[in-house]
């Protein structure tokens, strides 16, 4: 028989996520820190809205981009929040969650041995999607020192001929970093002037804990050179609902739309439903989980610091993403035998990069009982380590 | 500050000052400060337990009671409010907008203690006009809080 398989899907490494997954559904007592979505239920008015249009019979395809009423609400939103102008009707599309646009638009934007600048620690997809879409992904090492932040000068010592696109995920998974006005406007200078284009992934944008996020497409010249990519997963905790979104210009969102229409046609129609509700009436509840998180990120922070764990401050996200350099184990062993001996699940730096090694990956989309649990373990199995160093 | 104060105390008041400080990222002498002003001020009227008394073998009825009243001269609903909240089975009193006046929240050990209350201590006041009364079959939420249940957390252990 012949090879069933594509050689290009062989090749992708899976995902170094699994094997703790595997291990710690095997245990009773495990506290997991190990889980990248909120903890909160999706508000019940949101809940309802979905249940209502249930209850109505709407359970038909939508339009390909979407229900009208959302692009509509999602035009507004962007420009509420984030000064950003797009059409509802040319320049905005409803996606299966944040990470479909990840893969239509690498798809719609790559031809083969394109290059794509994917700034690491980041999120796992980034770099299996540009594979897949034929193109050629160069990852760029972010640095604790610059508080994992892209600067100009990393950015354009990666940029090639062969450079069309950089990803830029901030607020970032797994780091917590965000990148302030500043930093992007030194980014905004390189892409203009290297002619690239900004895959802007910025599903976390409702969670900063500082300034409010800036839109790499609300500065000068961006707009037409940035895809902007968000969705309801972590604003309001929405996750399995599978919603997001992607702008940008027309031209490039109908070469999207096709991939769109023939690989998934539409979005779900009763969580586009829902998040009708969310764009219109879940500021309030945005707000009060935005707090909360901040409060849990102040506790960690300070608990870290007690326990002498070294750790930047993150202001994004909800993650924490301290250094465990000094008990002389890899990202891999650390979180390893922190699973096997105390029982506590986190994901090491490495699964988001070779250059998160010596790092982890804490979330702190927990409440502060199980935080304080989890802590109490963590902070017996490095006092152990301390001990036998 | 305060607002953010009495969030937290509001659900849990025996919250540990030091951890709120560090979660309101300020300090616990000026928690602490703060929280004793209120406590002055009767911004902060007690500190209670919510008890879902079902699950004890302790017998407990509690009745809503509207009441209609008879306002009056120079003193409105205060005065007869007071005749009627100073009964330590009087758990609340409200002044309410719409078909009645007052709503009394009675807790008793007995159908026949709440309604002797109701025949022969409120109905007989001078200004009451008329009672209607309640009774609490079931609690499924009291004070922002779904009884019984216990939260699980869903979430599959590891995700990226």
């Amino acid at each position: 028989m012949r090879n069933p398989l594509s050689e290009k899907v062989v090749a992708i490494k899976p995902s170094g996520i699994r094997k703790f997954f595997d291990i710690a559904s095997e245990m009773e007592d495990v506290i997991s820190l190990g889980v990248g979505e909120p903890d909160f239920d999706t508000p019940w008015h949101v809940r309802d809205e979905g249940i209502y249009s249930l209850e109505k019979g709407r359970t038909f395809y939508t339009s390909n981009s979407g229900l009208k009423e959302l692009r509509e609400e999602i035009s507004r939103y962007l420009e509420r929040r984030y000064q950003l102008k797009y059409d509802p009707i040319h320049e905005i599309l409803v996606t299966v969650g944040g990470s479909e646009g990840i893969d239509i638009a690498l798809r719609a934007m790559l031809d083969p041995g394109d290059e794509v600048l994917i700034p690491e620690p980041c999120y796992v997809s980034y770099l299996p999607c540009v594979v897949l879409a034929d193109g050629v992904p160069v990852t760029i090492e972010l640095k604790e020192e610059n508080q994992f932040r892209l600067t100009k000068e990393e950015l354009l010592e990666k940029i090639t001929d062969k450079t069309k696109m950089l990803v830029l995920p901030f607020p970032n998974n797994p780091t917590g970093a965000v990148l302030r006005r500043e930093d992007l406007e030194a980014i905004a200078e390189v892409v203009i002037e290297k002619d690239l284009f900004v895959l802007s992934d910025e599903i976390y944008s409702e969670l900063t804990y500082g300034e409010d996020h800036v839109s790499i497409a609300s500065l000068p010249g961006m707009w037409e050179r940035t895809l902007t990519i968000n969705g309801f997963s972590k604003s309001y905790a929405m996750t399995g609902w599978r919603l997001g979104y992607i702008c940008g210009s027309r031209a490039i969102v109908e070469q999207m739309t096709k991939i769109h229409q023939f690989a998934i046609m539409c979005a779900p129609t009763t969580a586009q439903y829902a998040a009708v509700e969310a764009l219109r009436n879940g500021d309030g509840d945005v707000a009060m989980m935005r707090e909360a998180y901040n409060q849990r990120r102040r506790f960690l922070m300070h608990e870290f610091e007690r326990m002498g764990l070294k750790c930047f401050e993150p202001f994004g996200a909800f993650y924490v993403f301290p250094s465990i350099k000094e008990f002389g184990l890899s990202s891999d062993e650390f979180a390893m035998r922190l699973l096997e001996e105390e029982h506590v699940a986190v994901v090491p730096g490495t699964a988001f990069g070779e250059c998160g090694e010596g790092f982890l990956r804490i979330s702190y989309a927990y409440s502060i009982e199980a935080l304080k649990a989890a802590l109490a373990r963590i902070e017996r199995f490095i006092g152990r380590l301390r001990a036998q160093r | 500050m305060r607002e953010q104060i009495l969030t937290f105390l509001e659900k849990n008041s025996k919250i540990d000052l030091q951890e709120l400080a560090i979660m309101l990222g300020s300090s616990e002498a000026v928690i602490a400060n703060e929280v004793a002003k209120m406590e002055e001020e009767r911004v902060i009227c007690g500190y209670h337990t919510l008890i879902d008394w079902e699950k004890t073998s302790s017998e407990k009825i509690t009745a809503l009671i509207e009441v209609r009243v008879t306002p009056q001269r120079g003193q409105g609903f205060d005065s007869i409010a007071e005749r009627i909240y100073n009964y330590p089975e009087v758990q609340s009193l409200y002044l309410i907008s719409g078909a009645y006046d007052l709503l009394v929240i009675l807790q008793g050990k007995t159908l026949r203690e709440v309604s002797s209350f109701v025949s022969d201590k409120l109905s007989t006041l001078d200004s009451v006009l008329s009672t209607a009364t309640h009774f609490i079959l079931k609690k499924y939420k009291d004070y922002g809080t779904i009884l019984g249940k216990k939260a699980t957390d869903e979430r599959m252990l590891v995700t990226p």
